[in-house]
């Protein structure tokens, strides 16, 4: 594993619980590193410009800048401004699914069965939709401010036909993805299963998070050269912060 | 549906008058509403046109169309007769009755001036795209609809095939003159098209040219 600077870079560290929703801001020039301390984590990401909390993660605009239908190291998540949020610097599994969405009340209660609280307290089944609705609201957002995700850790491949495929081995303990962020982000994450995981039991997985100093982007960065889109989305991106 | 009874359908439809029947050109932007069980054709005149598109709950406004809740519960990337056109909420907005094109793209999204600076060139930010028709469409409207309800959308007679390692592309249209796709709706729902208008990729043929939107009344 590659490792996080020195202790006087470091921000803060935190583990998600599985299952647990969580939100915060990573000014531009933090990295955030994500690690899976389990296999099969599943981490439901959302991203808006803290400034201005209409300019938001675009999924189109980040798949056809960048000819892909996944995330991995070099990719950049654009907003729907055609500027960068944030980064991919690192990472050990090599997919991140951004087509599928989230779980909801309906998918869960369907795979594994409803909860409650008043029976399983803490335990109860949590949902990506209802875990993203419950931090979005802090902020003054809601059901009209749900787009398409990232699901970090999750790999979903199409078939010519354009059927899906789950891959279920995909995340092994350990993986981890890594985000530096190129403009302040409103950050919001869920550790729910991922809609398609076939699996039997419910079982979400815990997450770490660990952040740093890192800087934006460097002149010489993969991700600003990894094509003419990018290097073009970063000057618009940096655009916002001169003077 | 078999062939036959689909013909038969399709038949009793074209033999009643639609309640509204408009060519909208290239370039321009429609908005309308569709009450539960009424049917919604749009007609790709002259080929290889994309219509961008998306659906609200015309009720609750911040219920709308959901790419990913419909690639999700079809299991599927390509829209085709049979889909379900779902919400944000997990509720299906539309079906997708009849399609003489094959499919439709959901994540290719629309042109927006700031992404056209992204893909093609700073100097491409002056050039009329797609969000700014519905940015402009929804502000005439009046209501509190405006860029925070701009989602992911269809494009209906666009072609953006995926391959199996992850690449993805757009591609030459699958569509042809006069073909079409037909929706029925399962709620009533607010209705936003824009006739694409973008110049720099084969989405429009690099020739956008203009649609036909019909409506009928539920049979």
């Amino acid at each position: 594993m590659n490792s996080i600077p020195g202790d006087k870079a470091a921000l803060w560290e935190e583990t998600l619980h599985p299952g647990e929703h969580w939100s915060g801001v990573l000014r531009r020039g933090a990295s955030l590193r994500l690690t899976a301390l389990e296999a099969r984590a599943n981490v439901a990401a959302m991203l808006y410009n803290y400034e201005c909390l209409s300019e938001r993660y675009n999924m189109a605009d980040t798949l056809k800048a960048q000819h892909t239908a996944y995330l991995t190291a070099g990719c950049v998540c654009y907003s729907d401004m055609g500027r960068i949020l944030c980064s991919i610097t690192a990472d050990s599994c090599g997919w991140h699914d951004t087509i599928c969405g989230l779980s909801d009340a309906t998918v869960i209660a369907n795979k594994y069965g409803a909860t409650r609280f008043q029976e399983a307290r803490n335990d109860f089944r949590k949902n990506g939709r209802d875990s993203m609705l419950n931090e979005l609201g802090k902020y003054g957002l809601g059901k009209r401010d749900l787009n398409a995700n990232i699901n970090f850790f999750s790999r979903v491949t199409v078939h010519d036909s354009g059927a899906l495929h789950f891959e279920a081995e995909h995340c092994a303990a350990g993986d981890f993805v890594e985000l530096r962020f190129e403009m302040h982000t409103l950050l919001v994450l869920s550790t729910c299963p991922h809609p398609l995981d076939p699996a039997i039991e419910y079982q979400p997985r815990s997450v770490r998070l660990n952040a740093w100093v890192s800087g934006p982007a460097p002149l010489q960065d993969a991700c600003r050269q990894r094509c003419d889109e990018n290097a073009r989305g970063f000057r618009n991106t940096e655009m916002m912060f001169l003077a | 549906m078999s062939v036959n009874a689909d013909h038969v359908r399709r038949a009793a439809l074209d033999s009643r008058a639609p309640i509204h029947d408009e060519v909208v050109a290239a370039g321009e932007s429609w908005v309308g509403n569709i009450l539960r069980g009424q049917v919604l054709r749009i007609v790709d005149l002259e080929g290889n046109q994309a219509v961008d598109t998306l659906f609200y709950n015309a009720h609750e406004s911040d219920e709308h169309y959901s790419a990913v809740d419909t690639i999700r519960g079809q299991g599927n990337i390509y829209l085709t007769t049979g889909t379900k056109l779902r919400s944000n909420l997990g509720a299906t907005l539309l079906t997708i009755i009849e399609d003489t094109c094959g499919r439709h793209d959901t994540l290719g999204g629309a042109c927006s001036a700031e992404s056209n600076t992204v893909r093609y060139a700073l100097e491409a930010r002056h050039m009329h795209s797609c969000r700014d028709s519905f940015l402009l469409a929804l502000a005439r409207r009046g209501h509190d609809l405006g860029k925070r309800d701009l989602p992911s959308n269809i494009n209906f007679f666009m072609n953006v095939p995926v391959t199996s390692d992850g690449k993805l592309s757009f591609a030459d249209g699958l569509s042809a003159p006069g073909r079409y796709v037909e929706l029925r709706a399962d709620m009533d729902v607010l209705v936003l098209i824009s006739n694409c208008p973008q110049l720099n990729n084969p989405c429009n043929a690099y020739n956008p040219t203009p649609i036909q939107i019909l409506t009928w009344a539920a049979g």
